[in-house]
């Protein structure tokens, strides 16, 4: 599968990664999986630019300040939920407030919610099992002990369930929760619960691989413990953490989705996906077009997002296929 | 083989011991006022005065754990109410106690997972055996892209978009919604049949990748390689060798999904409003009312426990080694 350009210099060895990335380039798949991934960060990350050249907020109820936009019962004029070259996505039912850009700022807040997890979780996992494969004995059962209890919770109910309860220690019931602390409290439960099985994942790998002959030369050479976890362990880790972190971004985006669905997560006027969707999820019958534009970006990103994971994982290991 | 259950066992109760705790701490030591959270919407200084004294939130906190692990084994009284054994808590919203509510809805939840996985097991176990024989070809090609798109669907988002044009548009299929089996069993077919095709496609697909790589590894075994050396047909060699192999990898599968079905089962609940437990968790959310909360997430964490044991029984049952 591997079309190997030749080098320009056959004789300068080439790194791992730059052998890696010579792999990515070549999965055709992979690259347009990953050209989709970087526009939707790009989208994301321009999103204010991009709506004021569009010239249109998310916020702004235009469907109720101008008449004509909405019809009495509050959906919006004109066919597929009044898109049109001055709306380009249509008109939220009710507020009537644009959803081009309630789409784009939607992802601003799904990938930085998902990316901040996935940093912690990846973290502090890769932490845990580090500690608990290399120190074996009892602090490897103590911490595994810990992993299990901790995947021993339904998690989606748990964050439910949990969510309102963090907020009423903080916030007392006639106030609104300001959004900072609706994120927070989010990256927090969904944190508690996702470093779990990056532990578990590589305690094996670092289980495995502790015995290798490389790492008994490094420890009789009389290397320190930090100095094998950094010079020995860790570089033969980069693939299982890039790989659990690539395919648990689209994870985290569609878990924080479901919670705002849910009524969990991101509230109004927060412009997230979860939360149109929510919306979308009672005026279906009328008006479908609002259901289809998150649940079809949501899945767009979550499919390139996939395709992506598996050709870096194909690439960082070809063996693995 | 005893010892082994055993020492699993107990392991398990220790594991849902410390959850329970764990679960009972975060959700009545944290909050301000347990008392007003458990109180509902509507809530007089005079009932919440009196909650606050019949849940006994006035004493020490690990009195009322004990009280409460007392009430799961032998039952306690709220006030006057008996709450009898295994008592969850009592919930004042619904004048009701929690583990009666939950057996009322248990059968919802318990339809939507057995229709549901048996759709998927066969629909996805089917499709991955038949991918992993036609590997390279072109309908392994169609099945694994057929699969990704379905992994990567949303219940929230198919399941509705499913409804509109299934049951609202082109009424193909009857309103989803759960009615009893014992009072209309045509009525709770046709009210399922959407809720489990809508989860089948979502989690068939990963079945069909799971099973598909499954079968792929246990082709490449020896065992396979002189079964089929021995001159046994193919047909006997896939399915009687091969698949034996990965069947065990299947099953493990099964096994851990359905541990957390019944919480993933809340958004599927929430979308074809059927009134199960994951969606008496959302109800009691809005409703304000901790003891039901409290409740469904324990009987969750159950569920997830009592599952992987059962995994790793079935497993100690087909492998020995494990059992060392």
């Amino acid at each position: 599968m591997i079309r190997s350009r030749p080098s320009k210099d056959p004789t300068v060895p080439r790194t791992p990664a730059a052998l890696a990335w010579q792999r990515l380039r070549a999965d055709r798949t992979g690259m347009a999986a990953g050209v989709v991934v970087c526009a939707f960060f790009l989208l994301g990350l321009c999103a204010p630019l991009i709506s004021a050249i569009y010239g249109k907020n998310p916020y702004t109820t235009y469907g109720q300040n101008e008449p004509g936009l909405l019809d009495e019962f509050g959906y919006p004029t004109g066919s597929m939920g009044g898109i049109s070259g001055r709306f380009w996505l249509g008109l939220e039912p009710g507020l009537g407030r644009d959803v081009f850009t309630q789409l784009l700022y939607g992802i601003r807040t799904s990938l930085l919610i998902s990316a901040v997890v996935v940093l912690i979780v990846t973290v502090l996992g890769t932490a845990v099992g580090l500690i608990a494969g290399y120190a074996g004995g009892w602090l490897d059962a103590g911490l595994g002990r810990i992993v299990d209890i901790a995947l021993s919770f339904p998690s989606t109910l748990f964050i439910i369930a949990f969510v309102p309860v963090v907020q009423s220690l903080f916030v007392s019931a006639d106030q609104q929760t300001p959004t900072w602390m609706r994120v927070t409290t989010l990256v927090v439960v969904l944190a508690a619960f996702g470093w779990a099985p990056v532990a578990r994942l590589l305690r094996g790998q670092v289980v495995s691989l502790r015995t290798r002959e490389f790492v008994e030369a490094a420890r009789i050479g009389g290397a320190s413990p930090i100095r094998i976890v950094r010079r020995e362990l860790l570089p033969n880790l980069w693939t299982p953490i890039l790989v659990s972190a690539s395919l648990s971004v689209p994870v985290y985006v569609t878990t924080e989705a479901a919670l705002s669905f849910l009524g969990a997560g991101i509230d109004e006027p927060t412009p997230d996906w979860g939360r149109m969707i929510h919306r979308g999820a009672e005026v279906y019958l009328s008006d479908i077009t609002y259901m289809l534009i998150p649940g079809v970006a949501i899945l767009i990103f979550v499919v390139a997002f996939n395709l992506l994971g598996d050709s870096v994982r194909d690439a960082l290991s070809p063996s693995g296929r | 083989m005893f010892g082994y259950i055993l020492r699993r066992g107990l392991g398990a109760v220790l594991i849902l011991l410390v959850v329970s705790a764990v679960t009972f701490l975060l959700f009545y030591a944290l909050p301000a006022d347990p008392a007003r959270l458990s109180c509902g919407k509507t809530c007089t200084p005079q009932s919440l005065a009196q909650i606050r004294h019949s849940m006994g939130l006035d004493r020490p906190l690990a009195v009322q754990y004990w009280q409460f692990l007392h009430g799961v084994f032998a039952g306690r009284h709220f006030d006057a109410v008996w709450c009898a054994a295994p008592c969850l808590g009592y919930s004042f919203v619904n004048q009701q106690s929690v583990s009666s509510t939950l057996a009322d809805r248990f059968p919802a939840t318990l339809s939507l997972a057995v229709g549901a996985s048996v759709l998927i097991l066969t629909v996805g176990v089917g499709f991955g055996i038949l991918a992993a024989l036609r590997r390279g070809r072109a309908l392994d090609k169609q099945l694994t892209a057929v699969a990704l798109v379905g992994a990567s669907m949303q219940v929230y988002f198919l399941g509705i978009v499913a409804r509109y044009l299934l049951v609202d548009q082109f009424d193909l299929l009857p309103q989803p919604g759960y009615t009893g089996i014992t009072s209309d069993p045509g009525k709770w077919f046709g009210g399922m049949l959407l809720p489990w095709i809508t989860l089948a496609v979502v989690s068939a697909a990963t079945y069909v990748r799971f099973t598909r790589s499954a079968m792929i590894e246990a082709e490449s075994q020896e065992y396979v390689r002189t079964a089929r050396a021995q001159g046994l047909p193919p047909r006997v060699v896939h399915l009687r060798y091969a698949w034996r192999g990965a069947l065990t990898l299947v099953l493990t599968q099964f096994g851990l999904d359905l541990g957390v079905f019944l919480g993933s089962a809340v958004i599927t609940e929430t979308t074809f409003n059927i009134h199960g437990i994951a969606q008496l968790a959302v109800t009691s959310v809005t409703n304000l009312d901790l003891p039901m909360i409290t409740g469904t997430v324990l009987v969750a964490a159950t569920f997830i426990v009592v599952c992987n044991t059962a995994v790793d029984f079935c497993y100690a049952l087909i492998d020995p080694r494990v059992r060392l």
